[in-house]
C-alpha cells in the first residue's frame, strides 16, 4: 500500500494549525460539486421528498455540526450561544458570513407560530446556478442548505426541523429562498424558564 | 477587448467570483461520507469519484477555455503546464508543479502542495484503499478527453496516506484526432 513505512506529515489531522479559514476557491469549483452532488443524490431516491429531507439535508446536516465546532472553536473562543436569539443570530451572521461571505439577508419570527423562524436569502449561493425542471415542483436544493442549519442549532443543543422554500417576490424573476426553522417544544421550554 | 494571449492563473483566480475554501471543502467530505455510507465498498467510492471528477471535467473545460484564453497547446508537455499553472490556480487557488517526465514526453506528474479538499480529514483504518481526492483525477481525464486527449491519471503520492505532497500521474494513451460533423463545402 502506498504511504505504508513513510513518516507522515502530522502525525494526526489534530496537531496540525487550524487554518485561519481565508482560503478560497472558486465559485465554479464549488457549483461543479454541489451539482454532482445533487445528480448523484437523485440516483439514490424515489421521489422529491426523499431527496430533499434525507438525502441532501443529511449531507448538508454533516456540513452544519462540523461547521458549529469549527467556528466555536476558532471564533468563540470555545464558547457558544445558549439561548434561542443568540444562537438564531449567530447562524444569520457569524455560520452566513464565513460559508457564504455575507451575512444572511434577514432573520425574521414567523408570525403564525411562536416557534418558528425565517432566515431569507435573495440569491442563496446554492441556487445560483439551478433551475428546477418542472416535474420536480417546489423542489428546492437550498435543502442542503437547511441541512447545514439544522446541523449547527442541533450541535448546540436547538433541535428543530428545518426546511427550505422558495418564497416568489413582487417584480423579481426568481423566488428568495426562506430557510423555515421550527424549534422543537424542548427548546422553547428551555428558553421560558431561563427567562 | 479581450485580452490578447493566455492569462495567468493567478490574474484569473483573481477576477473570478469566489466562495470560502472551507464549504467546499466540507461539502465535498459530505460527499465522500455518503458514497462511503451508501457503496460500502471503498473500491467502488473510489470509482464513483472519478466518474463525478470525469462529470465535472468535460463541462469545466469550456469554463476554463472561455476564462484562461489558452490556445492550443503545441505538445502534451504544455498541456501538462497550462493544467498545472492555470487550470488548478483558476478553480482551486492553488499552484500544482509538473516533474518526472519520461523520455518520449508522454507521461508525467502533476504534484500538489496544497489541496483544498483535504483539510479536517484523516482516513480511518477502514479506508486505507480510499483515494479520498478521487474526484480531481476525474475532472483531468475528463477535462483533457473533450480537448481529443485520451489519457489514464493514477495517484503516486497521497498526503492522506503519509506521503509528502500530492502527486498525480498522467499518462497520455493517444490523440483522438478531431472528427468535423459536416464537410469543408457545406
Amino acid at each position: 500500500m502506498i504511504g505504508v513505512g513513510k513518516i507522515k506529515q502530522y502525525s494526526n489531522v489534530l496537531d496540525k494549525p487550524l487554518s485561519k479559514g481565508k482560503q478560497e476557491v472558486s465559485l465554479s469549483a464549488f457549483a461543479f460539486l454541489f451539482s454532482e452532488l445533487v445528480q448523484y443524490n437523485q440516483t439514490q431516491v424515489d421521489n422529491i421528498a426523499e431527496l430533499e429531507r434525507s438525502r441532501l439535508e443529511d449531507a448538508g446536516y454533516a456540513v452544519g455540526a462540523r461547521v458549529l465546532e469549527l467556528l466555536c472553536h476558532r471564533d468563540k473562543g470555545n464558547r457558544r450561544e445558549t439561548r434561542l436569539l443568540g444562537i438564531l443570530s449567530f447562524v444569520h451572521s457569524t455560520v452566513w458570513k464565513v460559508l457564504f461571505g455575507k451575512v444572511a439577508d434577514s432573520l425574521e419570527k414567523g408570525t403564525e407560530h411562536e416557534d418558528e423562524y425565517m432566515i431569507s436569502e435573495k440569491e442563496l449561493l446554492v441556487n445560483r446556478f439551478i433551475s428546477i425542471p418542472k416535474d420536480m415542483g417546489t423542489f428546492n436544493c437550498g435543502a442542503f442548505v437547511a441541512g447545514i442549519v439544522r446541523g449547527v442549532l442541533d450541535g448546540a443543543g436547538f433541535p428543530a426541523v428545518v426546511t427550505a422554500h422558495f418564497v416568489p417576490v413582487e417584480g423579481q424573476q426568481r423566488p428568495r429562498t426562506t430557510i423555515l426553522i421550527k424549534f422543537a417544544e424542548e427548546v422553547l421550554r428551555r428558553e421560558a424558564r431561563l427567562g | 477587448m479581450p485580452p490578447v494571449g493566455p492569462r495567468s492563473g493567478d490574474a484569473i483566480f483573481a477576477n473570478v467570483e469566489r466562495v470560502n475554501a472551507e464549504l467546499f471543502t466540507l461539502t465535498y467530505g459530505a460527499i465522500v461520507r455518503q458514497l462511503l455510507t451508501d457503496l460500502e465498498e471503498v473500491e467502488e467510492v473510489n470509482k464513483q469519484l472519478d466518474q463525478m471528477g470525469y462529470n465535472i471535467g468535460i463541462r469545466l473545460i469550456d469554463e476554463f477555455l472561455a476564462k484562461s484564453n489558452v490556445s492550443r497547446c503545441v505538445d502534451f508537455k504544455e498541456t501538462a503546464e497550462v493544467i498545472a499553472k492555470i487550470g488548478f490556480k483558476m478553480f482551486l487557488g492553488v499552484t500544482a508543479s509538473v516533474t518526472n517526465w519520461d523520455a518520449d514526453g508522454t507521461c508525467c506528474s502533476i504534484v500538489l502542495e496544497d489541496n483544498p479538499l483535504v483539510d479536517f480529514v484523516e482516513l480511518p483504518d477502514t479506508c486505507q484503499g480510499l483515494y479520498y481526492c478521487n474526484i480531481l483525477s476525474g475532472v483531468v481525464r475528463g477535462a483533457l478527453e473533450m480537448v481529443s486527449m485520451k489519457t489514464e491519471i493514477s495517484w503516486i503520492r497521497d498526503m492522506l496516506r503519509g506521503d509528502d505532497a500530492f502527486e498525480l500521474q498522467v499518462k497520455l494513451l493517444k490523440q483522438v484526432p478531431e472528427e468535423y460533423p459536416y464537410k469543408d463545402d457545406e
